[in-house]
């Protein structure tokens, strides 16, 4: 691009900018001194937005003409780069988490902040077998985290079924749902799949906040029992038959936080450890092939009914197990936590991890999660900072963090080719 | 006659209100290499894909040894040992040459995979060479390669091609159509190949059939196809056959 087109260009976009600015930025109403509304006009702001859009956009081409393209085979620096940290970075990120309650300067507030990322990671890492490995897009997943929050404190309200009798009932439930989601759709793909699935998750949403003799409605449902060490309930009263009591330890209410948090490590490693083994099998290479081609599959004789439901199933159980354990965590849930935003982050979290690709999603989710708790400060502008690093991890890493498909079996040394050389993923 | 492997008796199949297929018989005996040639749009990618099961029939029937499956859904029809390369390849582009190859098998097949894999290279050697490569990046006729041997990994009775030489260069054609033919003499597998490429595709058939608008027109032993006038005409071209 010569310098008179970029210039062209940036005007082009600055006019573009102007048109939406006046109305948006340049009138404003107020209530004047009467009462009655007073037209504000604020040209001098206009001026200094589309300044910005003139310069950006400016700076986009040119710096954009001038980067070579490099034809090469390999993945990218950036790709071998992260390939070779990602090795080692697993497992650091493993023990960090395994030893986390017992680093010093690890309070309560921090632990709380590391069961929300498991939370994530655990629910990241179930949504991924339905869009990352099967290439199903699923915008209404939080409807199973829902149905498993639902499925715990419903039992134990009406039933007084203990938090590990129902932690499995959730995921069977959650999974029956998938499967019941699944069954109309197993025609649909892409576009169209993502539609319906979005639409499952509101209509889960407001049947919980409508049906309200049974869910209480909007009001959601409180003092749901919390979850007992082996029969050992966690009770600050310290007597014989608790947790504190029966180890002889001095009760202290980060017993609790320091249990939750290794049940959601537990889970979330379950999830992993599921998703890793199915990979390795029949089933699980089919949903990659499934990801890679619906019509190859058919020819090669692969039942896709079962294929899909399966898919839908797993990725539904876990979301169950994570909502069940969010139920016992909070104490308190509602239809208020299982809103369509609850989905479109463990989706981001998906994609910006790169799709299929399991540390890349554990990254991803404490990097989203952790990183909305350390921009708390923000206040309001905490979504533009997070919109703002989201738009450039897909400018600077189209295909996610871990772009990058290792082969589920190899000879010797595993090779990886970069994702930007083989064929765009469809959802 | 011995008993056909595979009977198409008068099947009319189409999609919504369009009848691709109209009344179409034709039957492939066991070791035969049956060839299907004909214009775009005749018809001949369907009648493939109504012998996998989708679309389903309107009406007629087709059996495979003897056995009714009709209406029968794809995954039923291909454990039955029917197996295809479906028309543009379509391998996985992002999984490896070796997992491609085991898709083939895992679906239809509860034996080892080894032997069916090593048939596979000796057929195709430059299959073994890229094993490790990532399906999308091999080249087209490589691809191919790849599509059939992933056909194969099934032990297959039948096996349908869909438009091999699609795209190739004459020189990958040659070799592919090699492969099919040592394939039929040194195993006997059945073949039904669907090709617009007619001279070739004639002259490696025992027996063609021709596809016009959803009817058969013309069938016969393949060199006799090859001499009528009227083929040489249609789908030989005047001057660039």
């Amino acid at each position: 691009m010569t310098p008179a087109q970029a210039i062209r260009d940036a005007a082009i976009a600055a006019a573009v900018a102007f048109g939406l600015f006046v109305m948006l930025v340049g009138l404003r109403t107020d209530v004047g001194p009467e009462g009655g509304l007073i037209l504000r006009q604020r040209w001098g702001q206009v001026a200094l937005l589309c300044g910005i859009v003139f310069a950006g956009r400016l700076a986009i081409t040119t710096l954009a003409g001038r980067r070579a393209l490099q034809p090469s085979t390999a993945p990218g620096p950036w790709t071998a780069r992260l390939q070779r940290a990602g090795k080692l970075l697993a497992p650091a990120l493993l023990a960090v988490a395994l030893v986390l309650p017992a680093i010093p300067g690890i309070g309560r507030y921090e632990l709380d902040i590391g069961i929300l990322v498991l939370t994530y990671i655990m629910l990241g890492w179930g949504l991924n077998i339905v869009v990352g490995l099967a290439g199903l897009l699923d915008l209404g997943y939080v409807a199973f985290y829902a149905i498993g929050a639902y499925s715990y404190a419903l039992l134990a309200q009406y039933f007084g079924l203990s938090f590990w009798i129902c932690l499995p009932l959730a995921g069977i439930l959650a999974a029956f749902w998938g499967v019941l989601l699944g069954f109309p759709v197993l025609r649909l793909r892409g576009d169209y799949l993502a539609i319906v699935t979005l639409a499952f998750g509101e209509i889960i949403r407001v049947v919980l906040l409508n049906w309200t003799e049974l869910t209480n409605g909007p009001n959601g449902i409180s003092g749901i029992p919390r979850p007992s060490f082996f029969g050992l309930p966690f009770s600050m009263a310290g007597g014989e038959g608790t947790f504190a009591g029966f180890f002889g330890i001095e009760p202290s209410p980060s017993h609790r936080v320091i249990f939750l948090y290794y049940v959601i490590f537990a889970l979330a490693l379950l999830t992993n450890w599921v998703t890793l083994r199915l990979r390795r099998q029949p089933l699980g290479r089919a949903w990659e092939a499934l990801r890679e081609d619906e019509i190859a599959c058919r020819a090669l004789g692969i039942n896709i009914t079962t294929t899909k439901l399966t898919a839908f199933a797993l990725g539904a159980m876990f979301g169950g197990f994570a909502g069940a354990f969010f139920a016992t965590r909070q104490a308190f849930i509602s239809p208020e936590s299982f809103t369509f935003i609850e989905s479109a982050i463990i989706l981001a979290i998906v994609v910006l991890g790169g799709l299929g690709s399991q540390v890349g999603v554990a990254i991803a989710a404490l990097v989203m999660i952790g990183g909305f708790e350390v921009f708390r400060g923000l206040d309001e502008w905490r979504m533009l900072v997070f919109g703002g690093a989201m738009v450039v991890i897909m400018v600077l890493r189209p295909r996610g963090l871990v772009g990058t498909r290792t082969p589920s079996i190899a000879l010797g040394e595993k090779r990886a080719i970069g994702g930007d050389l083989v064929g765009e993923g469809r959802g | 006659m011995s008993p056909a492997l595979l009977e198409v008796d008068r099947v009319s199949a189409g999609y919504g209100a369009v009848q691709a297929l109209n009344e179409v018989s034709l039957h492939v005996q066991p070791g035969e290499i049956v060839t299907l040639i004909g214009a775009n749009g005749a018809g001949k990618s369907t009648l493939l894909m109504t012998i996998c099961g989708q679309p389903k029939p309107r009406s007629g029937r087709i059996s495979l040894a003897g056995a009714d499956i009709t209406g029968q859904p794809t995954h039923a029809i291909m454990r039955r040992g029917v197996a295809q390369s479906p028309e543009g390849r379509r391998i996985f582009p992002r999984m490896t040459v070796r997992e491609n190859l085991l898709m083939g098998a895992e679906a239809l097949t509860k034996d080892e995979p080894g032997p069916q894999m090593e048939q596979a290279f000796a057929l195709f050697p430059r299959l073994k060479e890229r094993l490790w490569q990532r399906g999308g990046t091999l080249s087209g006729g490589e691809q191919q390669m790849l599509a059939i041997g992933r056909a194969l990994m099934s032990k297959p009775k039948l096996l349908l091609l869909d438009e091999p030489s699609l795209g190739l260069a004459p020189l990958v054609v040659k070799q592919i159509f090699d492969a099919i033919r040592r394939l039929n003499a040194e195993t006997g597998l059945t073949v039904l190949l669907v090709e617009q490429n007619a001279n070739q595709a004639l002259r490696l058939a025992h027996r063609g059939y021709v596809l016009v608008n959803g009817r058969i027109t013309m069938e016969g032993p393949g060199r006799a196809l090859l001499a009528r006038p009227e083929i040489r005409d249609a789908y030989l071209g005047g001057g660039h056959g």
